[in-house]
């Protein structure tokens, strides 16, 4: 192993064209601590044993980022309308310019997101990524399943052609049979007693505003509480669960469920013998 | 020797009430417009107009004010070596220091004051648009009467795949198919068995199972532009839906498959030669055929729902249709 040359001195040319580029940097993150906040939650440790499949999370937080980007950009040419949509579709996809590929990223990567969202969710499970502190994230994750499934819901009539419609009737058809408030549910999904004008600009609005930002809060959750609890290891792992955590002093915010593991936790154990 | 009260420094102004004058004189206006744009309205104005300026001349008098000469200090300036200003952490405290963690009434109350405004204000925004969001879906539900023509189009024993529209304003969406037979006249009244289109499964088309005549389609104009559209057609297999297999034979009973009902009917009434159109019901099965036939008929149900049998427990309520 060689020992590295000293570090030459940098040029005065160097360091000023350096200044000149850090500047904005440095001049956000001193009034803002944004950049400092932005490497706190990027620039984070992880278990050295962490595989590919951990990051199948951030896949699907891009398939969904995509959905959203490619979604604002086709509400821009298509109209909820009875009668315009289905034109206005076909507009997209055979008249406009990049049209049809804009319009397949959305079709197929709603695919994509949910195919990605199961995957996420399978490797947890198998992980026993869910398990005690992370249960909370479980259920948030859980729920973005949910609403992921309602923009598949909502988006599929959007198109307004003859299965849209009726995959629409049978799906809205199928909420009402629920016991009891079911009838309630259907009534409100339509917008009235029977599919009408206001049932695509319903859909449409769920689809574009209310959905997308529940999930939006949602995503902000899940990974605030992934940077909370940090990333586990896989179930093989040698290295202990949260081991930097016991090594670090107590903290003062009295949470000892982090601090100091609880004897029900495998922590301990594992945390002893690093 | 004690200072002397400085009686003749200003006071900081008291507080104005013609800001609110001003405001109510605005409220005023705008209910006035309202109301009574010729007289309320004017009246407010003049409110506003005259509290306006009084609130104006009030707040801008510390500027106008000629300003008074300073008389100079005739006090002798105590020297700054025997009175020394006694240091903050010395002498008695004005107030206990408060405990760790102590609260006051005030400020419990201004806490209060401003979660229970928030809440107030956010409630007075919120309810009104979540009402807006849910409650049209539930008021002004309904079927209007459709005019489906005379009564001669409707050959007595013949089948007719008849479209119309339910809210002509509403254009193609609103279009509903009901499968309309004319039976002859039952105690010297025409008698029509008028079923609808929709699966008593999940909602969807049912078709003729047999010949549909589309080269005998026929239009007719009913009232307000009404466009009833008519294809004759033999459904000697009954009816069956596309989308999950479920079967009913030609009286709408069901037969195979899925439905938990038979399909909906219409009811209907003549006037002045003419076929209209009236609410749709829900029917379990019909015995019969025909005009003789004895429909055991509920109220308009969603498709998939039981209206019989120990299930309809589980639909105990219905919107308001």
């Amino acid at each position: 192993m060689t020992v590295a040359p000293p570090r030459r001195r940098k040029s005065a040319r160097r360091q000023r064209l350096e200044g000149a580029i850090t500047y904005p940097i440095d001049w956000l993150e001193e009034r803002s601590g944004l950049i400092g906040g932005l490497r706190y939650f990027l620039f984070r440790k992880v278990p050295g044993d962490t595989n590919w499949f951990h990051t199948l999370g951030s896949a699907t937080l891009t398939a969904f980022l995509v959905q959203a980007l490619t979604g604002v950009i086709l509400a821009m040419y298509y109209q909820p309308d009875p009668n315009t949509a289905y034109q206005s579709i076909n507009h997209i996809t055979n008249d406009l310019t990049l049209g049809w590929l804009v319009r397949g990223m959305h079709k197929w990567g709603a695919s994509v997101f949910i195919i990605l969202l199961f995957f996420h969710m399978a490797r947890v499970f198998l992980f026993g990524a869910y398990k005690y502190p992370r249960e909370l994230n479980w259920i948030v994750g859980v729920m973005l399943l949910v609403f992921g499934m309602l923009e598949g819901f909502t988006g599929y009539l959007l198109p307004w052609d003859q299965t849209a419609y009726w995959a629409t009737v049978v799906g809205i058809n199928l909420n009402g049979t629920a016991p009891i408030l079911g009838p309630f549910l259907a009534d409100f999904l339509r917008g009235g007693a029977e599919i009408g004008p206001d049932t695509l600009s319903r859909f449409y609005s769920l689809h574009m505003l209310l959905i997308p930002g529940a999930i939006f809060a949602l995503i902000g959750l899940h990974l605030y509480l992934v940077v909370r609890l940090g990333v586990s290891s896989p179930p093989w792992s040698g290295q202990a669960a949260g081991s930097d955590y016991v090594e670090v002093t107590p903290t003062t915010n009295g949470r000892s469920g982090l601090t100091q593991p609880s004897a029900r936790s495998g922590w301990r154990r594992n945390g002893g013998e690093s | 020797m004690t200072e002397p009260q400085h009686e003749e420094r200003p006071h900081p102004p008291g507080p104005s009430l013609y800001p609110i004058a001003f405001a109510a004189g605005v409220a005023c206006i705008l209910v006035g417009l309202i109301v009574n744009p010729t007289l309320i309205a004017p009246i407010g104005a003049a409110i506003a107009v005259v509290f306006g300026f009084l609130w104006a001349r009030d707040a801008t008098m510390e500027y106008r004010r000629v300003p008074e000469p300073i008389e100079p200090e005739r006090r002798e300036v105590p020297v700054k070596a025997e009175a020394p200003a006694i240091p903050a952490h010395r002498g008695r405290a004005a107030m206990p220091e408060p405990e760790p963690g102590e609260r006051f009434p005030r400020s419990k109350f201004l806490e209060a004051s401003t979660l229970g405004l928030g809440a107030v204000i956010g409630g007075l925004v919120t309810v009104p648009a979540i009402g807006f969001m849910v409650v049209p879906a539930y008021v002004k539900q309904g079927y209007p009467s459709v005019d489906l023509g005379p009564l001669e189009n409707f050959t007595e024993g013949k089948w007719f795949v008849t479209s119309f529209f339910q809210h002509p304003d509403a254009g193609e969406v609103s279009r509903r198919t009901a499968y309309i037979r004319n039976n002859g006249s039952l105690d010297g009244k025409p008698s029509f068995t008028i079923i609808s289109n929709r699966c008593a499964h999940l909602g969807c088309p049912v078709q003729p199972n047999g010949p549909v005549q589309d080269d005998q389609k026929k239009v007719v104009k009913g009232e307000h532009g009404q466009r009833v559209t008519m294809i004759p057609a033999i459904p000697a297999g009954g009816f069956g839906c596309p989308c999950h297999g479920g079967q009913y034979d030609p009286e709408g009973n069901r037969t195979a498959g899925p439905p938990v009902r038979g399909l909906d009917r219409y009811d209907y009434e003549i006037k002045n030669g003419r076929l209209w159109l009236l609410k749709p019901y829900s029917v379990t099965t019909v015995v019969g055929q025909g005009k003789d036939a004895r429909i055991h008929k509920y109220k308009l149900t969603g498709p998939g729902e039981h209206v019989d049998g120990w299930e309809q427990i589980l639909y105990p309520l219905q919107p308001p249709h």
